[in-house]
């Protein structure tokens, strides 16, 4: 029987990629460790190797193609058994999909996954209301952005330089890098040895010099080796030195639960910085946000934690064409208007948040999606005038449920907004537990719009 | 006098000196048992061998005069902080310098204040009395008033002056160090020729961020002097119970740092101790590890009673390496008269009184500065 070749998903995180090349062809023999092909992501350019020996039966998918999903079957190999039988008959349009609908539960639940967070939510979000009628929108990555940001303001300020591991030959980790060594050199953008506190500390004390640090961590998982740079050397020297020694630094990276990377890759520290006084933190969810705040954050006079999404990465976003496009940090946004209930959320979050709007819109329910974009400071005012318009609300927090971000927005409804309630604020939080690896078990732990959805139903007794 | 700092501790069971042909020599090789043999395996010790060659920097009597002047005042000011904090006066912790003052003195004579960057632990008095800054607005920052230089919002750990350049006065052991590099950094990112000088304790040096720092330091050759005040105890820890390589300036070897081991106790050792690294630093070849062997004779800080050690201990050093009496002797020696020594004594009591005098009746800050200083900008 001919063994399937399917495409590889290259990261946890690729979806889809293109297959920019084929290095065999039917007919050849190939032996494991053979390469095959050359597989596109988002992130970088693989080799696909072959596993099994054999002779390739049939290319089904042409090079060139792109948007191929992972699990697509690309080729087929003839073991020695059936070397002289012929290529298998079926279409592979037909072959892909027998091939779907035979995964095993673990892909199928990945797959819906994957749907769950799919580009149906990324177009959504209502125009920022700065912005000038007019504006010409360009859609962009998050990724894109991010280095869009980055490289606008290294333009027009020579202090500010990019530090961290492989941010500069190997073009970033997740790629968010991608070219600015090429435009700024190495002075620059500086690949560090994997040594977080150290360059951390280093990266803190020239802030403290007077240069401008974007200091990425490959995520904020590894953070925790640097936090007490951040916190105990960043956040607090302004004001024990009674604002006289300044710290304008950025901390950025992916932050939160990537894909089947297990509890030790996949943890939301948005609360944990948020409770620290002297720090401000970001973390957007679109690419319009993502460039506008990153911006604002290198410009910033105080200690930024700037935290991204890995799986939001590869979204795209309209972003405003404008020379100096900066958001200000500390609004929260209204991303869609709605009446009848109030769902608060940021990050990857937002992007659930709108995906369980829709659906509550169909049961006609008229929710309102606020992102909070920055954390700290908290952008109160617009939660609770939204709360006073509805009077009813939901936290949607991709993140661990006790002392979270959550809990301190119910904290301001209930000191702040007690008499506009007419039901218990609800949070829609991660499990409380350790993030597991198998995909069923994953799916349970995190939040997606469903569970919103439910929460929201509850909050409108329906 | 160039005599060690501290009493040696008592020998490890001897070694002979690592040689590639070890295995070929003949059986009745005597075991060597030297000093000079174990220095003979350290290889980064090129700037060892130059301070050797010349061990006492030739300072003019005007500018041993200054050095004598400013470790009367930090020794003067640091007696009286000890006053205060017994008197109620400054409170939390407080860590003292008594003993080490020819460390700061004669290490940032060197530099060129303004401009070379100085960091340091803790114990960051003594640090900022011999960059220049007035003893005054860190004493009352000692007192926790609004005139201090944090205006009463940092205390003794964690003082300030960018205008000095001496960038603190900080709490978490062994943070200045990758923080001091992050200064080094922004000199060779400028351009401007800058030298930072990061101090830390023979504690913090068992730090992994210290090692962290080293090896970019090294690799980016990066302008800075990591000096170890090896005063022999991490709080109540004495350095052989703490440490594996008690020799601290051999610590950066693994990262090609040359080393340097300099009686921390003789300002003149100590200041061209100074000028050696200096020069290797300035000229861009990247980072030096220098030890300074001291002694503190208080204790770790105000509310450690020091019983780890013994009275004669401390008592030896203050008779036999104390480094004021060493430059006073020296002075004497030179022909400077008894008078205009105690010229200095009493003008250095009258300055010290002034601020203590001004620490106590300064307010304390308005309430207002609670909420000051949080962030720099408003969102």
């Amino acid at each position: 029987m001919a063994i399937e070749l399917k495409m590889p998903a290259l990261s946890p995180t690729m979806e889809e990629g293109t297959l920019a090349k084929w290095l065999v062809k039917a007919g050849d023999e190939v032996k494991s460790g053979d390469i095959l092909a050359e597989i596109e992501t988002d992130k970088a350019t693989m080799e696909f190797e072959a596993v099994d020996e054999g002779t390739i039966g049939e290319i089904l998918v042409a090079e060139g193609t792109e948007g191929v999903k992972v699990g697509t079957v690309i080729a087929t190999i003839q073991g020695e058994d059936d070397a002289a039988s012929p290529a298998p008959a079926a279409a592979p349009a037909v072959e892909q999909k027998a091939a779907e609908s035979d995964a095993p539960a673990g892909q199928d639940a990945k797959a819906k996954a994957a749907a769950a967070i799919a580009p149906k939510t990324d177009a959504k979000p209502a125009a920022d209301p700065e912005l000038p009628a007019g504006t010409t929108m360009v859609p962009t990555t998050v990724r894109e952005a991010l280095r869009d940001a980055m490289a606008e303001e290294m333009r027009s300020d020579d202090r500010v330089f990019v530090m961290g591991e492989e941010v500069a030959e190997y073009q970033g980790a997740y790629k968010v890098t991608q070219g600015l060594l090429e435009e700024f050199g190495p002075q620059r953008v500086i690949d560090t040895p994997i040594t977080e506190y150290g360059f951390a500390g280093i990266g803190t004390g020239a802030a403290m010099g007077g240069l401008r640090p974007v200091i990425e961590f490959m995520t904020f998982n590894f953070a925790m080796q640097a936090i007490d740079h951040i916190i105990n050397s960043a956040a607090k020297t302004n004001y024990m030195s009674g604002g006289q020694m300044r710290c304008p630094i950025v901390f950025r990276g992916p932050n939160g639960a990537a894909s089947r990377v297990g509890a030790q890759h996949s943890q939301n520290y948005g609360p944990w910085y948020a409770s620290v006084p002297g720090l401000v933190v970001i973390a957007p969810y679109d690419s319009a946000d993502a460039k506008g705040l990153l911006r604002a954050a290198i410009r910033s006079e105080d200690p930024v934690v700037f935290l991204e999404n890995e799986l939001v990465y590869g979204r795209t976003f309209d972003v405003p064409q404008m020379d100096d496009f900066v958001l200000s940090i500390g609004k929260a946004r209204i991303v869609r208007p709605g009446k009848d209930v109030t769902i608060v959320s940021y990050s990857i979050g937002v992007g659930f948040a709108l995906e369980a709007a829709e659906q509550l819109a169909g049961e006609g329910i008229d929710a309102e999606v606020i992102d909070l974009r920055t954390l700290r400071p908290l952008d109160k005012e617009t939660v609770l005038a939204s709360l006073a318009k509805t009077n009813r609300l939901v936290v949607a927090e991709e993140g661990f449920p006790v002392c979270s971000i959550a809990s301190e927005i119910i904290a301001i409804c209930m000191e702040e907004g007690f008499d506009h309630l007419d039901a218990p604020v609800l949070r829609v939080c991660d499990e409380d537990v350790p993030l597991p690896y198998a995909a069923n078990l994953e799916k349970a732990a995190l939040i997606d719009a469903g569970k919103i959805a439910a929460a929201v139903r509850k909050v409108c007794y329906r | 006098m160039a005599k060690p700092a501290r009493p040696r501790a008592a020998r490890s069971p001897a070694k002979p000196a690592p040689s590639a042909n070890a295995a070929a020599a003949p059986v009745q090789e005597p075991i060597i048992a030297s000093d000079v043999a174990e220095e003979a395996a350290f290889a980064l010790r090129s700037l060892q061998q130059a301070h050797a060659n010349n061990k006492r920097y030739d300072a003019s009597d005007e500018e041993l005069l200054k050095f004598y002047e400013q470790m009367v005042l930090i020794r003067r000011f640091e007696e009286k902080a000890g006053q205060l904090y017994g008197l109620g006066l400054i409170g939390g912790f407080c860590h003292l310098y008594i003993g080490q003052e020819a460390v700061a003195v004669g290490l940032q004579s060197a530099l060129n204040e303004g401009h070379d960057s100085v960091i340091t632990g803790y114990r960051d008095h003594g640090h900022m009395l011999a960059y220049g800054i007035d003893p005054k607005v860190i004493m009352a920052e000692l007192t926790g008033r609004g005139a201090g230089i944090s205006r009463g919002k940092g205390g003794s750990m964690h003082m300030f002056s960018t205008e000095h350049k001496f960038y603190g006065g900080h709490g978490i052991v062994g943070a200045q160090v990758p923080l001091g590099a992050g200064l080094a950094f922004a000199h060779k990112y400028r351009g401007d020729g800058g030298v930072c000088m990061a101090y830390f304790g023979d504690g913090a040096a068992n730090q992994g961020q210290v090692y962290e720092t080293f090896n970019m330091a090294a690799l980016w050759k990066l302008p800075i002097i990591f000096v170890v005040e090896n005063n022999g105890y991490a709080m109540g820890t004495a350095v052989k119970r703490g440490s594996a390589e008690t020799h601290f300036y051999r610590r950066g070897t693994a990262f090609r740092i040359p080393g340097m081991d300099v009686n921390g106790m003789d300002v003149l050792e100590v200041r061209q101790a100074a000028e050696v690294a200096l020069e290797y630093v300035r000229a861009g070849n990247g980072p030096v590890l220098m030890e300074l062997k001291t002694y503190r004779y208080r204790g770790h800080s105000m509310s450690d009673p020091a019983k780890y050690r013994s009275r004669e201990e401390v008592q030896d050093m203050r008779d036999n390496h104390d480094p004021i009496e060493g430059a006073k002797a020296e002075l004497l020696k030179r022909g400077v008269t008894e008078e205009k020594i105690k010229e200095i004594d009493k003008r250095i009591r009258q300055v010290v009184a002034e601020s203590a005098d001004f620490a106590e009746t300064s307010p304390e800050p308005d309430m207002a500065e609670l909420y000051t200083d949080v962030l720099v900008e408003t969102y």
